[in-house]
């Protein structure tokens, strides 16, 4: 059986494990979750246009240019007390004078009065919650669904390790199989949970009726973080392959998977952190660590140039290339040694197996 | 694919050294499994055992040296068709014994349909039947041994290394194992097994391996061993007592209860003598060499 064959039915083996397992399933149902809630919730706070009861048909001719909902009653004092009851929002009475309960009605009055021409220098294109929210999202969920399923890697490495059943395998299929089936086996659930994410919330964004300059940044940037999660994730994988075969207990998974785990955190916080600051987001996004994160986010901000997230990719790519055979070589050299843990430097220089 | 072995299999330790840092621990060490034969592998703990067993499972590399079988390197495709139980048992606590049998019978190249079949039919043989369903965990350790047994034969493996299989089994599954092993050597498959159980070693196996400090001691049939290791010592029970063999010449008293004495004679002394000399004292009831048991032969070869 080729290394091919034998890395499918080991990959096989751990999707159908994790599909039973209940925290695929609910950190998929969470992340949905949040993306229909980021999406649609902002569209629900604002709440539809603001109903007007007015008395006056001139007034009402020019209130329904805008966008409110008029109401024609038959005088003022029907007006107000439509407004006492709360059925309306305003309502213009003769004066004209504008009433609302608690809230100055803005709309309505810029509505009614002549104001002089604005011209703004430098528009905003994004409102101020999606502004704050995007990157954020995108942080959240590179760094909690590659968290996840980074550890699971190294959980199930760990598992064969303390049940010695591993010994069983080297002697069975080349390590090399093993450690391409569980990296495709939790990429791919990964990645499928990040699609559906993605796809959920651009679903979701046309559903709520965001304007199209808003889609027309969130839609690449939205592709361009499916594609940089999948490459990002790879980088990482073999390394938390082998962080789990440096320990030998599930005990120890937690010391000697800190600095991937670091990996992993660092970014997170630093997008957050450093969103509004555009020399730091450039150069986070060049950053393999951090640019899944820092590319999309400069992207919605409309700051990147059409070429950079390429040649971001590609520095990704590069160093995964790197860090995926780092990561074999670690979990080569200790995936045999059963007696405590294992330091890195003993993984890296011995290599246990014979090779073919 | 065809069959890798026949009765006339070999499989072959050539001169395998192997060290961990400065400690050698298998010192070029050589000796043959032959197929349709139970190879009993003995030695006392840290003499070498298991490391010459995952050498030859290439779980471990020999620094120099090789393993053939039938004069032909081991390939990575022709260790797929072996079989083996470490001698640190595990499996998957939470799968099912059928799924990971079926799971590690995939692993070895089996169709998913062969595994599926194999597996029950194996789970069946191995009282397992009924319990294949559920999870390793909740199985009891007799039970759980069974399935690690399974897990080593459910790709019906064409050479057979087991280290340790008897230790923790209880009576029956002891006879089920003999069994099952018994089948394999029957097909030609060459078995070698590791035990610290002599008695069963010596009742079980065709050929014996010795080793002791990472050096072969003695290797071969087992008769054989014991006319090597054989010396000149005797039994005699006669209906009185047998103590005047004490003074009869060339005679050197091992043991004495009563009727019964275990004796050596000297180099080149005819036993004949003896028992005329015992004959004429009165009936004797049994007269012959006593062969050594393997416990005494390990003992003399491991000094």
């Amino acid at each position: 059986m080729s290394t091919y064959a034998a890395a499918k039915v080991v990959a096989a083996r751990e999707i159908k494990v994790r599909l039973r397992d209940k925290t695929f399933l609910f950190s998929t149902a969470f992340f949905l979750l949040f993306a229909i809630g980021v999406t649609v919730l902002p569209a629900i706070f604002a709440g539809g246009p603001s109903s007007v009861a007015v008395a006056d048909r001139a007034t009402a001719a020019i209130l329904q240019q805008g966008d409110f909902d008029v109401r024609v009653v038959a005088d003022d004092a029907a007006a107000e007390k439509l407004v006492r009851d709360g059925d309306v929002d305003a309502a213009v009475l003769a004066g004209p004078e504008v009433i609302a309960l608690d809230d100055r009605p803005g709309e309505v009055v810029s509505a009614l009065s002549t104001a002089p021409p604005v011209r703004l220098l430098d528009p905003g294109t994004v409102d101020p919650f999606l502004a704050y929210i995007v990157p954020f999202a995108l942080a959240f969920v590179f760094f909690m669904t590659s968290f996840l399923f980074g550890l699971q890697i190294s959980q199930s490495v760990t598992e064969e390790k303390q049940t010695r059943i591993v010994e069983i395998l080297v002697a069975s299929v080349p390590t090399r199989a093993l450690l391409a089936g569980k990296v495709a086996a939790l990429g791919l659930l990964a990645f499928t949970q990040v699609a559906l994410i993605a796809i959920v919330t651009l679903v979701g964004a046309r559903l709520a009726g965001l304007d199209s300059g808003v889609l027309s940044l969130l839609e690449p940037t939205i592709g361009w973080f499916v594609a940089f999660f999948l490459i990002g994730f790879l980088m990482l994988a073999a390394l938390w392959a082998g962080v789990g075969a440096l320990a030998s207990r599930p005990e120890d998974l937690n010391g000697v998977s800190q600095p991937v785990q670091m990996a992993v955190m660092l970014p997170f916080f630093a997008v957050i952190f450093l969103a509004e600051n555009p020399l730091a987001m450039t150069i986070l996004s060049y950053v393999p660590f951090s640019a899944p994160i820092a590319m999309p986010t400069r992207i919605f901000q409309g700051n990147a140039a059409a070429w950079e997230p390429f040649v971001a990719l590609l520095i990704m790519a590069v160093t995964a290339v790197g860090l995926l055979a780092a990561g074999a070589r670690v979990y080569e050299g200790s995936l045999l040694r059963t007696n405590g843990k294992t330091s890195w430097a003993t993984a890296w220089r011995s290599r246990t197996t014979t090779a073919g | 694919m065809p069959s890798l072995i026949n009765m006339t299999t070999v499989l072959n330790v050539d001169s395998v050294s192997r060290s961990f840092g400065d400690r050698a621990v298998l010192r070029n060490i050589s000796f043959p499994v032959t197929g349709g034969r139970l190879t009993g592998f003995v030695g006392a703990n840290g003499a070498g055992k298991t490391t010459t067993m995952r050498i030859i499972l290439g779980v471990l590399a020999a620094d120099t040296g090789e393993v053939t079988l039938d004069g032909r390197p081991l390939t990575r495709a022709i260790r797929q068709r072996f079989g083996y139980m470490p001698e640190e048992r595990g499996l998957y606590p939470t799968m099912t014994v059928h799924d990971q049998v079926v799971y590690l019978g995939r692993l070895h190249g089996l169709s998913s349909a062969d595994a599926e079949r194999r597996t029950t039919r194996l789970l069946e043989r191995l009282g397992l039947g009924e319990r294949a369903g559920e999870k390793l965990e909740k199985l009891s350790l007799g039970n759980q041994q069974r399935a690690q047994v399974a897990a080593a034969l459910v790709h019906e493996p064409e050479v057979l290394v087991l280290d340790e299989p008897f230790s923790g089994l209880d009576p029956l599954a002891v006879e089920v194992m003999v069994d099952v092993l018994r089948d394999r050597t029957a097909a030609g498959v060459p078995v070698l097994f590791s035990s610290h159980q002599l008695e069963l070693v010596e009742r079980l196996c065709d050929d014996l391996v010795i080793i002791a400090d990472g050096e072969i001691r003695a290797a071969g049939d087992r008769a054989s061993l014991s006319a090597q290791h054989a010396v000149p010592r005797y039994q005699l029970r006669v209906d009185a007592d047998a103590g005047w063999l004490r003074d009869h010449p060339g005679v050197t008293l091992l043991d004495l209860d009563g009727p019964h004495a275990v004796f050596d004679l000297e180099a080149g002394f005819d036993d004949q003598k003896v028992l005329h000399a015992a004959l004429e004292r009165g009936p004797v009831r049994s007269f012959g060499p006593v062969v050594p048991s393997l416990s005494e032969i390990f003992r003399e070869v491991v000094r």
